[in-house]
């Protein structure tokens, strides 16, 4: 559609960012704020920061969210490729109705339910075998690789539909068998979704509350669960300063990946202009 | 499913590992369904196998957080009075009744709100020119990523009595005291309109994206108004778009945990708070699984079209 926008949309899309970005910009704002009240100006500071910095308990909820969301990224990318894989490119196979079900469910389902469930079943589960012996990193992990593989396998099957088969199928003429086809075709033209999955399913660890608190045990206290337990009982400056470190990474590594990824996607449209011209 | 994991069992180590490898390659495809289908077999649907267990208290469980039935197992009668007894007690006890309802309610007024917001902001982007387009779209992904925990936080700085709402109304002089905002049922729909938006936004763009503009021009064309060309066309052709996000929106909102906690406070009753605080406070299982039980029947329906549209774009692509 190459229309231009009405003033009527132009509005809706200035107030609507507008609605987006004010209230981070406030908290941002109001993490520099030298005073204990956060809504009170009391000067600019940068005291919050460096409690938080001080804070071992903050440095230990940071670290155990880190891990979680590097190990659940990785199972989960991987997954959710195999997974998207299957259901685009696979046609027809038996529980495919099933299995698709199981994937999408989980992008729409109530967190209190996914969380008491797994919490239900972790627990049978160490009845039954030992094992989890005890609740904490392994249960939190497992509990976040199983809603975050579906987010992967979406990002996964948007690109594997939108890129087409034609390449694929030129190989299989050019003699190429299925599984070369996967690894030296399909795989690394999925990049870009890869990427975006990972970071996705990284963010989607780190910033889970109420999953985590279903799976966790004791002395496993997430990032999350961490800033939970204080926001409840109000407004903390400390909590504003951590919230503009978090906004501003998260900023810049979703910044970084939208260039790559723009990139790769300029490079393949070149790529094949070229390879038309060169035919004509 | 399981040949293509299970060795020969003849044959010695070295060689049942080649054997094994070779017929990875056969079985390569087996094996990108397997993984991820027993995963989520095991992970995602036997859990709730147990919940449902757990919530017509079978005796077969009993671990430490279930003593309570513990004292009725020794009587296999008894037992089954508490099968009932769960479903009973929430569908007796009106205040779960009208907490599911005033669930259902708000999360259906919020998604409404989201439509509403949110279908001409995707309709802006999707008409903004080719340098905009991509920036506005970052700018509206870039919310989703950031920490939910957080956005919510903002919101408490904006809304409680002392915050910056309130302080920029009585520096303006307009009004003496504090509205009251935090922890009303009106701060619960700014929050889930605010946090939820980007889920209502993406798929209606992706739709909206999709459309072809040369029925439009030919609706002008033929003297139809915009107003006309709006409801008559583009309206009808991003149906899916608004239905995959209103789903989106509904569905998990329903359970919400956070937003109703956080800016509701204690007075706002969402199912999603009571199935928290019925797991975490007052410990009962049984009582939190029949709670999840019950929002599952009420989500089942919506969450089977959502499977529906979701498996039909797929193919259709």
């Amino acid at each position: 559609m190459t229309q231009t926008r009405s003033r009527f949309l132009t509005v809706m899309l200035t107030l609507g960012l507008a609605f987006f970005y004010i209230p981070i910009l406030l908290l941002v704002i109001y993490s520099f704020n030298n005073s204990k009240l956060v809504p009170v100006w009391g000067g600019w500071s940068t005291r919050w920061y460096q409690e938080l910095f001080q804070s071992e308990e903050v440095w230990e909820a940071v670290l155990l969210s880190l891990q979680i969301a590097v190990v659940n990224a990785t199972f989960a990318t991987l997954l959710g490729t195999l997974a998207g894989l299957a259901m685009v490119r696979f046609g027809g196979f038996r529980g495919r109705t099933l299995f698709g079900g199981m994937l999408v469910a989980p992008l729409v389902m109530p967190e209190v339910i996914t969380g008491l469930s797994l919490l239900v079943f972790f627990i049978s589960l160490s009845e039954l075998i030992g094992w989890p012996s005890q609740r904490g990193f392994t249960t939190i992990t497992i509990a976040h690789i199983t809603f975050s593989m579906a987010f992967v396998a979406v990002t996964v099957q948007a690109r594997l539909t939108g890129m087409g088969q034609t390449l694929e199928e030129a190989a299989a003429d050019l003699g190429a068998k299925p599984f070369k086809v996967l690894t030296a075709i399909t795989i690394p033209r999925l990049t870009p979704a890869l990427i975006s999955g990972w970071l996705l399913a990284f963010t989607l660890s780190l910033d889970d509350l109420v999953i985590a608190s279903f799976v966790t045990g004791p002395g496993s206290t997430t990032l999350p669960i961490l800033i939970f337990s204080r926001i409840r009982l109000g407004l903390r400056p400390d909590i504003n300063a951590m919230a503009t470190i978090m906004i501003i990474a998260i900023s810049i590594c979703v910044a970084i990946a939208a260039i790559l990824i723009f990139r790769q996607q300029q490079a393949e449209l070149r790529d094949q202009q070229m390879a038309f011209k060169e035919e004509g | 499913m399981t040949d293509a994991t299970q060795p020969s069992e003849k044959l010695p180590a070295s060689s049942w590992m080649r054997d094994l490898a070779r017929r990875a390659q056969e079985n390569w495809r087996l094996i990108v369904i397997a993984i991820p289908f027993v995963w989520l077999l095991f992970f995602f649907l036997a859990p709730f196998f147990i919940v449902a267990k757990i919530s017509l208290a079978e005796l077969a469980i009993a671990s430490p957080p279930f003593t309570r039935m513990m004292e009725w197992s020794n009587n296999g009668i008894v037992t089954i009075r508490i099968v009932f007894d769960n479903f009973a007690y929430i569908i007796d006890d009106p205040l779960y009744f009208d907490t599911y309802l005033n669930s259902i309610k708000i999360s259906a007024s919020a998604t409404l709100l989201c439509l509403l917001l949110g279908y001409p902001i995707a309709y802006a982007i999707v008409r903004s020119g080719p340098v905009a387009k991509p920036i506005f779209l970052f700018l509206i992904i870039l919310p989703f990523w950031t920490s939910f925990l957080l956005r919510v936080y903002a919101w408490m700085g904006l809304l409680a009595d002392q915050g910056t709402i309130n302080n920029l109304l009585i520096g303006l002089g307009l009004i003496d005291e504090p509205i009251r905002m935090l922890y009303t049922e009106f701060a619960v729909y700014v929050g889930i309109v605010y946090t939820y938006m980007p889920f209502m936004i993406l798929p209606l763009y992706a739709n909206m994206e999709r459309l072809d503009g040369s029925l439009n021009e030919a609706a002008a064309d033929l003297g139809a108004r915009q107003t006309t060309t709006f409801f008559r066309i583009t309206l009808p052709l991003t149906k899916p778009g608004i239905i995959a996000g209103s789903l989106l929106v509904f569905i998990p909102a329903t359970g919400e945990y956070v937003v109703p906690d956080l800016l509701g406070g204690g007075n706002v009753q969402m199912i999603g708070r009571v199935l928290f605080n019925e797991f975490s406070r007052n410990s009962d299982w049984p009582v939190a699984s029949a709670v999840a039980i019950m929002l599952l029947f009420f989500l089942v329906v919506p969450m089977m079209i959502f499977q529906y549209f979701q498996g039909k774009s797929s193919e259709v692509r």
